[in-house]
């Protein structure tokens, strides 16, 4: 992101001193410089405003923070959308909703790295299938929030499960699926009703047997050769772009009036990831794989946010520590195909255990809704097998990592004072198949009432249809 | 029939080597029979059978004990409609033998509906799926064909997860057929072929109730059906009642031709699966007497068929007097008391939650009086837990198969023990845990 502030900040620089220049009026110039050419890199903005909240204190209740810290009967504030206050007690102010959450407990809500909601929305009918760009390996110029239905009712079973906030991706049948996004979960008329203000972009990338199978008899490529042939290739293009609007830049610079480069969008994706703007989300699951991203990852000099799916994490778990690779994982999905064969049930805490970034994920419009039963699994695994983790530190997994490998952890994934209060207060401990999200808050806001059906929110698509409203 | 429950013969063979008698003394021991749930109680296994359960101070002398204090005992658990056995790896990995597809057009093909495709022959009980499931508590399983374009399913079978050449418990166990929208679109797209259709095989097959005997199976004998003969002679074991048929249906119009054909067929044993929108017809399945398997955390409309989808299914089917049962995964039938741990927390009761995963299944396969409790005369499948099965948090922490204590090894165990120190000064393929 500092990349793009400062490049933006240079471009309006350089506008204002060609203004002035032009202002200056010097006669015996031929003539003036044209405009620089700008990209606007923001051109479907977020319209999300939060759902109005009122100044609230959970009391006696058992708090997750999301960083690692537990409270035991404690309380927290949260006010004008952000969190106020945390502790064993905090002081109630005048006015304020208190909540007794006698037995109950708080986390941050969770947030999931990998979902295709509105892009393979349901129904999943044909009509809807909108998540694979199937017509070249290289479609990085493909963005999802073009694609997203908010009428999904997935969003709304997500939001009874306690997720507040989600990333949305292309699928995985190509080497560059497209840009993702980030959503609130929050769905609205429209897409960009939802669109988490700030938040970057990131790339979708998939390794392995995907492209393989869907490109292997339509032109390529066939083998994971091919797919490495096909990154790299995209990577050596996207740098000679790189150069040839460096050179624009610099040739305005001094006073030129260079062409303007021609715009590619496949490639000025992937000079965002090379800029830093654009985050990485890979789709791979065996380990030699992942190693060999990491090296092209040095080879290109860029940096991959997460792998999605690493199946094998746990087989080179200190080398994903080394490069600050987070992983993406499933609590036990295995078997569905060759890559997916070497599962273990304890691949997240094993990740974890060995200092790299273990976020859980769902992949799924039903994992989706009981991501905390998939860490709760992962948890006890691994404290099975040896590796000894607290729930507190364990709710990384489902809240501050993903964040970060989200690139919004400044603003929320943590029960932190200042952050938006994106959290939920559960039934019991959240760690138990019986416990379900009594309330969600988003931005302060209270979006989910499990106690109160006829706030419960409805998607247009199950409006006027069997069951509309019923307990889902 | 008889001459098709293939292994319970040899089954009393083989437990032969197991005997020895056994006592897991101390849990709370919920039997699913009877009995009910017994507090610090013991069960009473000798030659692979229960032969009680007690209180565990009446234990007698000659029993070897182990100790389940503190902890849940209850039947292992019954896979209620799996793959199992017939699916290595799914995709692009080699031949599946729960996927039936029959390609280009034959001059003779032994099957023009699916009715007569038989999954018996294709079981392998050295799948790494079978002590992957069974070690998470999953003792015995329904498995038959998940995918084909056929309109039958064919017949699917009943397996222990002992991992024997044995394992078969039951085969012709069952029939399947699908009429939700998936398969009307391979037929004609609509209902109104597929039901036409389905209609017309049973009808063939009752014509052959008068003609048996060899000379039924001479191939000089002329058939015009639309069903081939082995199709024909599997769904008459069907109307015969001596195989049940799972019926697919989600939405409640499908459910409700479902019952109209209980209705028709009063000799068929009906059975129920998916039933997204069952909820919504409960009462008429109650009343028809159509158990249900599904899955209870589908609760969203993948298509028009499950427009009412809800996480209350299963609590409301119960509610009305339907018998449940929870279990449809192959390479995650482990997962299996975590969906029915999520019907309960949206109001099956725990009891019933259980149940869907151990008597009610064995109940749809006709194989009650062997399996799906702990009562007296029944293979002692039993499997000690470290709390509630229901609970993510819990763990099988023994298993025991026929009496026998199943071994603890996976091939997933053998992985996360190999890597568990990466700080190998070996290469990896030499660390052998």
């Amino acid at each position: 992101m500092t990349t793009s502030i400062s490049r933006n900040v240079l471009i309006l620089s350089l506008l204002s001193a060609a203004m002035l220049t032009g202002c200056s009026g010097s006669e015996n110039e031929d003539k003036t410089q044209k405009p620089m050419f700008e990209i606007d890199k923001d051109p479907y903005p977020s319209t999300y405003h939060p759902v109005p909240g009122e100044a609230t204190v959970i009391t006696n209740v058992t708090i997750l923070d999301g960083i690692g810290g537990k409270i035991d009967n404690g309380s927290v504030y949260f006010s004008d959308g952000k969190i106020v206050a945390l502790g064993e007690s905090v002081d109630i102010p005048d006015g304020a909703t208190v909540i007794d959450g006698q037995g109950k407990w708080v986390t941050p809500g969770i947030i999931d790295t990998h979902s295709h909601l509105g892009v393979y929305p349901s129904p999943s009918v044909q009509s809807h299938s909108d998540g694979n760009e199937m017509t070249k390996p290289v479609t990085a110029e493909v963005h999802a929030e073009h694609a997203i239905w908010p009428h999904d009712p997935g969003f709304q079973r997500a939001l009874a499960g306690g997720v507040t906030a989600m990333q949305i991706l292309p699928g995985s049948a190509n080497l560059f699926g497209g840009r993702t996004v980030t959503l609130k979960n929050v769905p609205d008329r429209t897409m960009q009703d939802m669109k988490f203000p700030g938040a970057p972009y990131g790339i979708k990338m998939a390794c392995g047997e995907n492209p393989k199978r869907v490109y292997g008899s339509k032109g390529g490529p066939m083998t994971r050769m091919g797919n490495v042939a096909g990154y790299r290739q995209a990577w050596s293009d996207a740098q000679n772009y790189q150069r040839s609007w460096e050179q624009y830049y610099a040739d305005y610079e001094a006073g030129k009036d260079p062409k303007v480069p021609k715009r590619d969008l496949k490639l000025e994706t992937l000079v965002g990831v090379l800029e830093g703007e654009i985050i990485v989300h890979m789709h791979c699951y065996r380990a030699d794989e992942m190693t060999v991203m990491m090296d092209v990852m040095q080879e290109f000099n860029y940096q991959i946010g997460s792998f999605h799916h690493a199946i094998e994490s746990y087989k080179i778990a200190d080398k994903l520590a080394e490069n600050n690779v987070c992983s993406s994982m499933w609590a036990d999905w295995w078997g569905f195909k060759m890559e997916a064969y070497d599962t273990v049930k304890e691949n997240i805490p094993m990740v974890h255990a060995a200092g790299a970034c273990a976020v859980v994920h769902s992949d799924s419009d039903l994992g989706i809704q009981r991501l905390n039963q998939e860490a709760a699994k992962a948890w006890s695994d691994g404290i099975r097998a040896g590796i000894d983790i607290s729930q507190a530190e364990a709710w990384q997994w489902l809240s501050a990592n993903p964040a970060k490998s989200l690139g919004i952890f400044e603003q929320t994934g943590s029960l932190e004072s200042g952050k938006y209060a994106d959290l939920v207060l559960w039934s019991g401990d959240p760690f138990s198949t019986y416990t379900q999200a009594e309330r969600v808050y988003i931005d302060g806001g209270l979006i989910y009432d499990r106690a109160n059906p006829a706030g419960w929110p409805v998607s247009d698509f199950e409006l006027g249809q069997v069951g509309e409203g019923d307990a889902k | 029939m008889n001459k098709k429950i293939l292994a319970i013969g040899a089954m009393l063979l083989s437990s032969i080597a197991a005997a020895q008698q056994t006592a897991i003394v101390g849990g709370t021991v919920h039997t699913m029979g009877p009995m009910g749930t017994v507090e610090n109680g013991a069960v009473l296994i000798n030659d692979g059978k229960i032969v009680s359960v007690v209180s565990a101070d009446a234990v007698p002398s000659s029993y070897t004990q182990v100790n389940a204090t503190g902890k849940i005992v209850t039947p292992g658990l019954f896979g209620a409609l799996t793959s199992l056995g017939l699916v290595e790896v799914g995709m692009s990995a080699g031949s599946v033998d729960s996927s039936v597809v029959h390609g280009e057009e034959r001059e003779n093909p032994v099957s023009s509906v699916g009715a007569a495709l038989d999954v018996q022959y294709g079981f392998n009980p050295d799948s790494t799926l079978i002590p992957i499931s069974r070690v998470e508590g999953v003792t015995a399983a329904a498995t038959g064909i998940s995918y084909g374009d056929y309109m039958f399913n064919g017949q699917g079978a009943v397996a222990s997860l002992s991992g024997e050449f044995d394992s078969l418990i039951r085969a012709n166990a069952f029939m399947h057929v699908d009429v939700s929208s998936n398969v009307s679109d391979s037929h004609g797209g609509s209902r109104a072929a597929l039901w036409v259709a389905i209609e017309q095989s049973f009808a063939e097959a009752a014509s052959i109730r008068q003609v048996t005997g060899f000379a039924a199976y001479m191939p000089r004998m002329e058939w015009h059906g639309m069903t081939t003969r082995p199709d024909a002679e599997a769904l008459l074991h069907v109307l015969n009642g001596k195989m049940p048929l799972l019926f697919t249906a989600d939405r409640a119009a499908d459910i409700m031709q479902v019952v109209a054909f209980k209705k028709r067929n009063p000799t068929v044993d009906v059975v129920l699966v998916n039933a997204v929108e069952g909820w919504r017809v409960a009462e008429a399945l109650a009343e028809a007497r159509i158990p249900v398997i599904l899955n209870p955390e589908n609760n969203l409309p993948g298509g028009f068929d499950q427009i009412g989808a809800t996480l209350t299914n299963a609590a409301r089917l119960h509610q009305a007097g339907v018998q449940v049962s929870i279990g449809m995964e192959t390479h995650n039938i482990r997962l299996a008391t975590q969906h029915a741990g999520n019907a309960v927390a949206n109001g099956l009761p725990w009891q019933a939650g259980l149940a869907s995963l151990t008597i009610n299944p064995a109940r749809i396969y006709g194989v009650d009086e062997l399996l799906g409790s702990l009562e007296p005369g029944k293979q002692a499948d039993v499997v000690i837990w470290s709390g509630d099965p229901l609970e993510v948090t819990s763990h099988a922490e023994a298993v025991f198969i026929e009496g026998e204590q199943m071994s603890t090894d996976t091939r997933q165990h053998k992985l996360r023990d190999r890597y568990m120190n990466l700080n190998s000064d070996k290469p990896m393929t030499h660390v052998r845990p």
